[in-house]
C-alpha cells in the first residue's frame, strides 16, 4: 500500500468504536466512525459536548485506545505514528511551562527529540516568525496575553517535522476578536506549511471558515452524522463569511447538528 | 504554577516574606510587645512564693509569715498583699519563670560575651547542634526526594512505602531516640551520626509528602503533551516533573529544617550529651538553672528562624531565576 503515498489517506478510520468503562456503566464515546482524511486537508470536527470529537482526535494521537475498528495514521497504527512523532498536538490550554521562556518552551519537543542545538535555534526562529511572535522568544509565558500564549503553543507543535497538526479547541478560551485574527493566521500558516490539520471546535463559523472538510458529530453514542466537503476556495479573506456559499455551508452544518440532536432525543 | 500548601505551617512560612514591609513590621512588633507584657505579668505570680521566702529570710514583713502556711495560698492574693515584693519577682537568681530581660542578658552573655570556644558559649553549643541538624537535614532531604521519586514512578512503592512513612511519624521520637543511640553505640557509631539520623528521621517525612505532591502536580494535559512527543519517563522527570515540583520542595524544606533542629536537640537529651543546645537544656533542668534553659530555648528558636529564613531567601532566588516567582 505504501507504494502510492500520495493517494493513500493520511488518516483513515474504519468502524471505529470506543467504549469507556465508568462507575456508572459503559459510555459509548465513539460508535462506528468511518472517515478518511487526505494529505493537506483541513478537517474540522464539530458537534455538541460529548459527541466524541475530542475523543476521536485523541484516538488519532494515540492518547486513547479504540475498543474496536481500525485506525491508521500515515499508513501505521496510531501508536506507531505517535512514536514516530507524526503529529503536533495543540491542546485547549496553551500549557506552556512557566519556568521556561517562550523560546525554551518551543525547544521542549526539539530537546526531547534530540535536535542539534543550532537546528533548535533555527527552528525556534522560524516558527516564532510563522506565528507572528518575533521578539517574544525571551519572554516568560505570564508576560504574554492568552492569545499570544496559544500562538506560542501552536509554534511549539509546528517546530518539529510532523506533517499532521491536531488541534483540540485551541481558541475556545479566547474572545471572538482574537479568535478571528488567529483563524486568519492559521489559514496562512496552513497554506505555507501544507500540513494536514484536524481541528476540533464547537463554533459553526469557525469550522466553515477554516475547513476543506467539516465532520458533523452527535452524542450518545458519539458518531458522525454528516461530512461536508467545503466548496469555498482555499484563499479565504475574513469577509468570505458574508458570501452566500459560506452561509449555505453553515446552514448545512446547522441542519446536521439539529438532525443529530433529534436522533439522540 | 504557585504551589498550594501541603502543610498548615507552610501558609505561614510562605506569607511571612511577602506583604508590605512597614505594615507587617508594625504588626509583628505589636504582637511581640503584647507577648513580652504578658510574660512580665506572668512572672509576678509565678515567682512570688520564692521571692517571699527570700524576703522573709532577709527580715522583711510578710502578710502571711511562714513558707509552709503560704504553700496552698493563691499566688494572686499573695501578690496583692505583698506589693513591695513585685520588683524582686523579675530579678531572682533561680526564678520559676525568668523575666524576658534576664533571658536576654543571659543570651547576650553566653553568645557575644564569651569566647566561642568556651564550654559556656551558646555559639559553641549552637554549632554542635547545628552541625548535626545540617547533616541530618541533608540525609533526610536526600532520602525524602529519593523516596518521592520512587513513589511517583512505581505503583508498588506508592502502595508500600507511603503507609510506612506515615507510621514512622506516629512513633514519638522521644521514645525512639534513645534506642537509635543505643543501637548505633553498640555497633561503634557515636558522635554526630546518631543525632543526624534522628534529625533525618524527622525531616525526611515533609520532604516525601511535599515532593510526591510536587512531582504529581503536572496535570493530565501536560503529561499528554509529553506523550505526543513520545518522551521517555526520564525526560518527563527532568523536564516536567522536577521543575514543576520546585515550589513544593522549598515549602517542604522549610518544614523539614525546623524538624531537623528538633531532632538534633532530642538526640542530645537521652545520652546526657555534654555539648549542644539539648545538653544545655538538660543541664539547666538538672541544676534548676531556669535562665539557662530559657536562653537555650531561645537560641534554638532563633537558630530555627534563621534557617527557615535562609531557605526562604534561597527559594526566592531560585524561583525568580526559574521565572516562577509571582
Amino acid at each position: 500500500m505504501n507504494t502510492e503515498p500520495n493517494t493513500q489517506p493520511v488518516i483513515e478510520a474504519r468502524n471505529l468504536d470506543l467504549t469507556f468503562q465508568t462507575n456508572d456503566g459503559p459510555v459509548h464515546a465513539l460508535k462506528d466512525v468511518n472517515l478518511s482524511i487526505d494529505k493537506g486537508d483541513f478537517v474540522s470536527f464539530i458537534g455538541p459536548s460529548g459527541c466524541g470529537k475530542t475523543t476521536f482526535l485523541r484516538c488519532v494521537a494515540a492518547l486513547e485506545t479504540p475498543t474496536g475498528g481500525t485506525l491508521s495514521v500515515n499508513g501505521m497504527t496510531a501508536d506507531e505514528a505517535r512514536r514516530n512523532r507524526a503529529y503536533g498536538y495543540v491542546f485547549q490550554a496553551a500549557g506552556l511551562y512557566p519556568w521556561r521562556t517562550i523560546s525554551k518552551n518551543i525547544k521542549l519537543p526539539l530537546e526531547i527529540m534530540g535536535y542539534s542545538k543550532s537546528d533548535q535555534e533555527k527552528r525556534v526562529k522560524d516558527v516564532l516568525e510563522l506565528v507572528d511572535l518575533e521578539g517574544f522568544g525571551g519572554k516568560y509565558p505570564w508576560q504574554l496575553s492568552g492569545g499570544m500564549q496559544q500562538r506560542a503553543s501552536i509554534a511549539r507543535a509546528l517546530a518539529f517535522d510532523a506533517d499532521i497538526l491536531l488541534m483540540d479547541e485551541p481558541f475556545g478560551a479566547l474572545d471572538e476578536i482574537v479568535r478571528d485574527h488567529l483563524n486568519e493566521q492559521l489559514l496562512h500558516l496552513w497554506a505555507r506549511t501544507n500540513k494536514t490539520i484536524g481541528f476540533v471546535t464547537h463554533s459553526i463559523p469557525e469550522a466553515v471558515y477554516l475547513s476543506t472538510k467539516i465532520v458533523v458529530m452527535s452524542p450518545r453514542p458519539g458518531r458522525i452524522t454528516d461530512v461536508i466537503e467545503s466548496p469555498l476556495p482555499k484563499q479565504r479573506p475574513l469577509d468570505i463569511r458574508d458570501s452566500p456559499e459560506f452561509i449555505e455551508v453553515a446552514h448545512r452544518v446547522r441542519e446536521g447538528l439539529r438532525a443529530g440532536h433529534a436522533d439522540a432525543a | 504554577m504557585r504551589a498550594p500548601c501541603v502543610h498548615p505551617l507552610c501558609t505561614a512560612a510562605t506569607q511571612h516574606f511577602g506583604g508590605e514591609p512597614m505594615k507587617s513590621a508594625l504588626a509583628v512588633l505589636t504582637v511581640i510587645a503584647v507577648l513580652v507584657a504578658f510574660w512580665y505579668a506572668a512572672c509576678v505570680p509565678m515567682n512570688i512564693k520564692g521571692v517571699l521566702v527570700e524576703a522573709e529570710r532577709a527580715g522583711a514583713e510578710i502578710s502571711t509569715p511562714g513558707a509552709r502556711d503560704r504553700r496552698d495560698m493563691s499566688e494572686v492574693g499573695l501578690v496583692l498583699d505583698n506589693r513591695f515584693a513585685i520588683p524582686a519577682t523579675w530579678a531572682q537568681d533561680r526564678p520559676r519563670l525568668p523575666a524576658p530581660h534576664q533571658v536576654g542578658i543571659e543570651l547576650w552573655k553566653t553568645t557575644l560575651g564569651k569566647k566561642i570556644t568556651s564550654k559556656r558559649s551558646l555559639v559553641y553549643h549552637g554549632w554542635v547542634t547545628l552541625s548535626a541538624t545540617l547533616l541530618g537535614f541533608a540525609i533526610g532531604t536526600g532520602l525524602g526526594v529519593l523516596l518521592a521519586v520512587g513513589i511517583v514512578h512505581s505503583k508498588v512503592m506508592d502502595m508500600s512505602v507511603m503507609p510506612w512513612a506515615i507510621v514512622s511519624q506516629t512513633i514519638p521520637i522521644i521514645a525512639l531516640a534513645p534506642m537509635i543511640i543505643v543501637v548505633l553505640y553498640s555497633v561503634g557509631v557515636q558522635g554526630i551520626i546518631p543525632k543526624a539520623i534522628i534529625s533525618a528521621y524527622l525531616s525526611f517525612f515533609p520532604v516525601v509528602v511535599g515532593m510526591v505532591k510536587g512531582l504529581r502536580s503536572p496535570d493530565h494535559m501536560q503529561l499528554d503533551l509529553l506523550r505526543t512527543y513520545s518522551a521517555s519517563n526520564a525526560q518527563g522527570f527532568w523536564k516536567l516533573r522536577l521543575p514543576a515540583s520546585m515550589p513544593y520542595l522549598f515549602t517542604s524544606l522549610k518544614i523539614g529544617i525546623a524538624a531537623s533542629l528538633v531532632g538534633a536537640i532530642v538526640g542530645e537529651l537521652p545520652t546526657g550529651a555534654v555539648a549542644g543546645l539539648g545538653a544545655r537544656l538538660l543541664a539547666g533542668s538538672y541544676y534548676g538553672q531556669t535562665v539557662q534553659i530559657w536562653s537555650a530555648l531561645f537560641a534554638a528558636a532563633i537558630l530555627a528562624a534563621c534557617l527557615v529564613g535562609l531557605l526562604g531567601l534561597i527559594e526566592k532566588a531560585v524561583l525568580k531565576r526559574m521565572g516562577m516567582a509571582s
